[in-house]
């Protein structure tokens, strides 16, 4: 779960984190009146998206009168950004952080994040901050200095001065930047993060260690022991079939093709939407309706695949474990039968009780499309497709 | 032989008396696995699908003699039980539980470490299906009956498509000597290479489906191992449409830095030799040919 700058830097602050002074705002009139109350010549606008690189996209604007703040603010506020981490759809700005203008002489890059091969903590640093990290290990990875820390003990000083001294700091901010870089890992620990990023991490003229932008990640399997964490959670920022989908217990990721498909397993999902690409299709969504799918749950997920309006054939592929066939069968002839289905269905049943399963589908009477194996459903799906955008395209 | 589990290995079920865990281990007495037990805390004393039930694993080490344990509890407690069975000197342990937080697994994997090599247990998932040896024992929640009892061994992340693989095979007369779940996670007990490991070590397994998926490090560790393998790999690696930066259900399938898209794994692996499953599909056929080589 991500959330926003503003919800992050609050959070750090509260560890030691220094930032610079700003408000929140929800309107024009909000921006003005948050920069009077910072005060200053210099202020920042910056729309709060979840997504970083928001200032090659146009969402932090630099402003030095009151004016040029509600402009900024009019012309943000409502606009869909488009990063290259939001994908083409982007995402809406319903928030404006107002922030004082900062003068910067040297900006660094920050981080921690969990490593899954050493299966650590680690933090990584560069003196060549405000730079897209990614390409940076590419072009230049001498200049990026990672540090794993040792989960019994936790970050220890001479690994946070290792770091400071790495970022390029002078001696006389030291302590500061040790006590910056500790309170990061202990929000980190305390709040269940599985990244944070500061890029850049900036020294001002008057010698402070600023947070200038803050990026925090959260392991949604932990949010159930970090409440205040969940309260942060912005559904204006998700996509709203993921949202539906996460409140129903189902796994759900919208895709730009138009086979709609429901599947059983996260590994499998995966394979059949393979199948589907390598059939010649191209899969509308990931969904994995779990193991106990029942009729009530079938019907759920059922609507969700059908709700994407570019959905021309759907497909389903169940292998019964703990579940049965013929119980999967019956909540599939119930489903279509209860939403009156437009679009072909195909579905492939296999595991338990198959031949019950099969035989339910079979004397239901409704149009499915049965196969015996993957590679059948899948090409039976693009067929489909392929016959419902035909008629589509001669108006027919 | 098989590896990690046969039909006298002495199983215990962690979170024995709820629903879920009852529902598997009765699946598990069925198959043929032989469940010596159980632990719920306060619940010791009692007797639970013809088995005694303890508070402790522990005091099912001592007395029933338990050597594997799986797994039920929920979520927020299921590491401190891993943790249990790792202390009680319990061998082999299958951690079923889905939704254990990442810096948990952390402090599992730590605590882990701390045993030298010879006491250490060997832990699978979490979130996975558990592992089978076909014909002689279940520490899983699998359909046991799609398993053949053979010679291929099958690791893999996802429980589902490693049906679908044991299924493909079982239609062409292909049996298993055991297949291991290693799980969805992100951090997770055992890596693919440590399976590869025990298959290569397996006299019975002749070759080696890894079902691997997007994400993080572990195939290409594993290609690295499979190179000096006497065994031949045989590989799928799924998630060639998923987009990057996006989980696919799996907390730990999402593509978040170079070499993790599936598209690239299948380069490296074949660069180190490992043989490719084209489709999805064809994971039971590649093995035929491979099998009808050796």
């Amino acid at each position: 779960m991500d959330i926003h700058e503003y919800q992050a830097k609050e959070l750090l602050s509260g560890y030691g984190v220094k930032i610079a002074e700003g408000g929140l705002a929800y309107s024009p009139e909000d921006a003005v009146q948050r920069a009077r109350e910072i005060g200053g010549t210099v202020w920042a606008v910056k729309a709060q998206i979840h997504s970083g690189a928001r200032g090659k996209a146009g969402g932090i604007k630099i402003c030095k009168t009151h004016d040029e703040v509600e402009a900024a603010a009019e012309a943000l506020l409502g606009k869909r950004l488009v990063t290259h981490q939001t994908g083409p759809a982007g995402k809406v700005c319903g928030r404006l952080y107002v922030e004082a203008g900062t003068d910067i002489v040297k900006e660094m890059y920050f981080c921690f994040l969990v490593d899954r091969s050493a299966e650590r903590i680690v933090m990584v640093g560069s003196a060549q901050g405000g730079m897209d990290i990614e390409e940076l290990a590419i072009t230049n990875p001498e200049a990026i200095t990672k540090i794993y820390i040792e989960p019994s003990v936790g970050l220890q000083a001479y690994q946070a001065r290792e770091m400071a001294f790495a970022l390029g700091l002078d001696a006389e901010i030291m302590s500061h930047a040790v006590k910056t870089i500790k309170g990061c890992y202990r929000a980190l620990r305390d709040l269940d993060a599985s990244m944070l990023e500061i890029n850049p991490l900036v020294m001002t003229r008057n010698g402070e260690l600023l947070a200038l932008d803050a990026k925090m990640g959260f392991d949604e399997n932990a949010l159930f022991r970090q409440q205040k964490i969940s309260e942060l959670r912005d559904k204006t920022q998700e996509d709203p079939r993921e949202t539906a989908a996460a409140d129903r217990g189902l796994s759900y990721v919208g895709l730009d093709g138009d086979i709609g498909c429901m599947i059983n397993g996260a590994g499998l999902a995966m394979a059949t939407m393979d199948m589907i690409k390598l059939a010649g299709g191209e899969p509308a969504n990931f969904l994995d309706v779990g193991g106990g799918a029942s009729a009530e749950r079938t019907e759920k997920a059922f609507r969700l695949v059908l709700a994407d309006k570019n959905v021309k054939a759907m497909l389903v592929n169940i292998f019964a474990g703990i579940n049965r066939c013929d119980w999967i069968a019956e909540g599939v002839v119930q489903a279509v039968r209860k939403i009156d289905m437009k679009i072909p269905l195909i579905v492939r049943l296999s595991g338990t009780n198959v031949e019950e399963g099969q035989r339910i589908i079979r004397e239901s009477g409704l149009p499915i499309i049965t196969a015996e194996t993957l590679a059948e459903a899948a090409e039976k799906a693009v067929q489909a497709r392929n016959k419902v955008a035909a008629l589509s395209t001669t108006g027919a | 032989m098989a590896i990690l589990i046969n039909e006298t290995t002495r199983i215990i079920v962690q979170g024995f008396t709820g629903k879920i865990g009852s529902f598997h281990a009765q699946d598990m007495i069925n198959y043929g696995s032989n469940v010596v037990g159980g632990v719920t805390p306060g619940k010791g004393g009692q007797t639970h699908l013809g088995r005694p039930v303890f508070n402790t694993v522990k005091e099912a080490v001592q007395q029933v003699r338990a050597e594997a344990s799986i797994v039920f509890v929920p979520p927020a407690f299921a590491a401190d039980s891993i943790m249990e069975a790792a202390d009680a000197g319990i061998k082999y342990c299958v951690a079923i539980t889905d939704g254990i937080p990442t810096q948990d697994m952390m402090t599992v994997k730590n605590f882990l470490r701390r045993f030298p090599m010879e006491k250490r247990m060997f832990l699978t998932g979490p979130n996975c299906a558990g592992t089978i040896s076909p014909g002689r024992a279940m520490l899983g929640i699998m359909p046991g009956h799609i398993y053949m009892q053979g010679n291929v061994g099958i690791v893999g992340r996802s429980g589902t498509l490693g049906y679908e693989a044991a299924d493909q095979m079982k239609r062409l007369g292909i049996g298993i000597s055991s297949s291991v779940g290693i799980g969805g996670d992100p951090i997770n007990g055992s890596s693919h290479r440590d399976i590869l490991e025990k298959f290569e070590q397996d006299p019975e397994t002749k070759v080696v489906l890894m079902i691997g998926e997007i994400g993080g490090p572990q195939e290409v560790e594993a290609g690295l191992y499979a190179r000096e393998m006497t065994k031949p790999v045989v590989a799928y690696i799924a998630g060639l449409t998923a987009p990057e930066g996006r989980r696919m259900g799996h907390a730990g399938a999402i593509i978040s830095s170079a070499g993790e898209s599936a598209a690239e794994k299948v380069a490296i692996l074949k660069e180190l030799g490992v043989i490719i499953c084209p489709t999805p599909a064809a994971m039971g056929k590649t093995v035929a040919e491979v099998l009808a080589k050796l």
